[in-house]
């Protein structure tokens, strides 16, 4: 069980992780997710005792990293492509991290046949390209059999066939009841894999639940509208009950609204309509505005600890609101 | 705590993995003994032009040496390379996360440096002195004359020491280029340029290339004011405070 603690890191006056806190559960895929620069390799790294925290702790098993006898027997860990001396051989490279952790010769071996690399072992590692380089990767950190495994953005730069394979990879350690933390910046990626989610943004958390809660919270459906009578169609629509919001474009949105209804109603009220369009809003979208809430939270100084942004009502007109704040903001710092 | 004699496997396997190991000792030897038959050669072809003080205070011994001025540098990059082609490609996190005791971790790399550079340093320093007294004709000195054998050994230890000081400062400077850059201006020109300028040169004593080449001098320098064991323990001191600070700095930052 792996438990971070009011993990802080500061570079000079940049807060790059700030009291982040969270468990990484079991046996499952963890995703960690959050935008570029959201300080999820910071994190990984103090995970590991790479960087040093400015506050805080992790623990793992309720010990340091550090105090770990062996810790490649406890957490593989895959933290950037091709972190191997060019001039030694895959072979080698696996060779030197088993000695060190006294794990048996045979591993390497097995390895490199899990991953596929056994006709290139005595090749040297320079010469591999980016998905040679990230198997090489995945096969130390498997090396030591451990129980929980950390990727940090694995499917980066990989062609499609390299994705599918470290989906699956992902999937199967979890299956046999290993912990996998992965990082992302990508929903999409997360949504195909991971079964939990720790979503952080400017180095806080944002939320941290089952990946079946964020579907549940954040996949509503709605329906998009257009017509050339919108003073009439929203009339009517604030009639019925229901809240039709303007969109960029000219059209508009109805949060959880039906389509049959609205097209009775607009019939009833002699409205001609254009468009008329059930929609699901997507995952992407749904981790888009929660991560640009972060940003206008904290440029306000607000001390929001909101795990969840509100749901449903008006969920597109926040984001409308957080977009129109952010240019206000790049206007104001062009002016400034 | 991981087992220091695992960690000590680990690195061993990582130095005799990688080309550059091989190339930099061989090109040492080769430099140093090469560069030494050369001085020799022409030093006793040239014997009779000596000045009277000169040929009193000839040393064959430190003659047969000279080519540890270039020699040395290949054993730089050697000690350098081991940590900063680490720091270079990344790989110094996939080190530590395997063997995140760090204070270990520095210990095994100093003792496999060692166990490289002191077999290769006295199969150099013997060479060396071998091939220079055969060149140096009427001249030469033999193993067992006075002193010699002391010197030859100092040799020996000096290449080691240069070797461990060199990882001390690559631990501090992480990138390869930073450590060479300090490193080769200052054993090849910065040193021997300020041992010749009156008033410095008597700070300059204390360097560790001039401090340890006393170990290689069987005739004593008249104007560097200790003596063999005295430079021995000072350029043992600068290897000691560069590891230790290599260590300290290893210790408390980001990898």
């Amino acid at each position: 069980m792996i438990e971070v603690h009011e993990l802080t890191k500061r570079y000079g006056e940049t807060l790059a992780v700030d009291r982040l806190s969270f468990q990484v559960p079991q046996g499952v895929v963890t995703g960690f997710l959050g935008p570029n620069g959201a300080g999820k390799s910071t994190t990984m790294r103090m995970m590991l005792d790479l960087d040093r925290p400015t506050s805080g702790r992790v623990s793992i098993d309720g010990k340091a990293y550090h105090q770990l006898s062996e810790p490649l027997k406890y957490i593989g860990a895959l933290l950037e492509a091709k972190a191997v001396h060019p001039g030694r051989t895959a072979y080698n490279h696996l060779l030197w991290l088993a000695q060190s952790n006294r794990i048996p010769r045979r591993r390497v071996d097995e390895m490199l046949d899990l991953v596929g690399l056994r006709e290139v072992a005595r090749r040297r590692s320079g010469g591999f390209s980016l998905g040679m380089g990230q198997r090489l990767g995945i096969a130390a950190a498997l090396l030591g059999d451990p129980r929980i495994l950390m990727f940090d953005e694995p499917v980066n730069g990989l062609d499609p066939e390299g994705i599918l394979w470290i989906r699956n990879l992902m999937k199967s350690l979890a299956e046999e009841g290993r912990t996998v933390f992965v990082s992302s910046h990508l929903m999409s990626e997360m949504a195909v894999t991971a079964d939990h989610l720790v979503v952080i943004g400017q180095g806080r958390l944002l939320a941290n639940l089952s990946m079946n809660d964020f579907i549940d919270q954040n996949s509503h459906s709605f329906v998009q509208l257009r017509t050339p009578q919108p003073e009439a169609l929203l009339d009517a629509l604030a009639g019925a009950g229901m809240t039709a919001t303007p969109k960029d474009d000219g059209a508009f949105e109805v949060v959880d609204g039906d389509p049959a209804r609205i097209g009775d109603l607009a019939r009833d009220h002699g409205i001609a309509l254009h468009e008329l369009s059930p929609q699901r809003a997507s995952l992407e979208e749904a981790f888009l505005r929660m991560t640009a809430d972060s940003v206008e939270y904290r440029t306000h100084g607000e001390d929001v600890h909101r795990t969840m942004p509100p749901a449903a009502n008006g969920w597109g007109a926040d984001w409308q609101r957080a977009q129109d704040r952010n240019r206000q903001k790049i206007k104001t710092k062009k002016e400034s | 705590m991981a087992q220091p004699g695992a960690v000590l496997l680990s690195e061993w396997t990582k130095v005799k993995t990688v080309r550059s190991t091989w190339i930099t000792l061989v090109v040492a030897f080769v430099v140093t003994v090469g560069l030494g038959a050369l001085i020799s050669a022409v030093s006793s072809s040239q014997f009779k032009n000596l000045s009277d003080t000169e040929k009193l205070t000839f040393d064959p011994t430190a003659v047969s040496f000279s080519g540890i001025i270039l020699g040395q540098l290949a054993v730089i990059v050697f000690a350098v390379l081991v940590v900063g082609n680490e720091y270079s490609s990344g790989m110094i996190r996939a080190t530590l996360a395997a063997v995140p005791q760090r204070t270990t971790l520095l210990v095994c790399k100093a003792a496999v440096v060692l166990a490289m550079v002191l077999p290769v340093s006295l199969l150099t320093s013997f060479t060396a002195f071998f091939l220079g007294q055969a060149l140096l004709g009427s001249h030469r000195t033999t193993l067992g004359a006075d002193h010699v054998l002391r010197a030859v050994l100092g040799m020996a230890v000096y290449m080691t020491l240069i070797a461990l000081l060199s990882l001390g400062v690559s631990f501090m400077l992480r990138k390869p280029v930073l450590s060479l850059g300090l490193l080769m201006p200052f054993f090849f020109l910065i040193s021997p340029i300020l041992s010749a300028v009156p008033k410095v040169k008597a700070v300059a004593h204390y360097f560790p290339d001039t401090a340890g080449s006393q170990m290689v001098h069987v005739v004593s320098s008249t104007t560097v004011p200790f003596g063999p064991l005295e430079g021995f323990f000072i350029c043992l001191a600068w290897v000691a405070a560069a590891l230790l600070a290599g260590l300290l700095l290893l210790r408390g930052r980001d990898a």
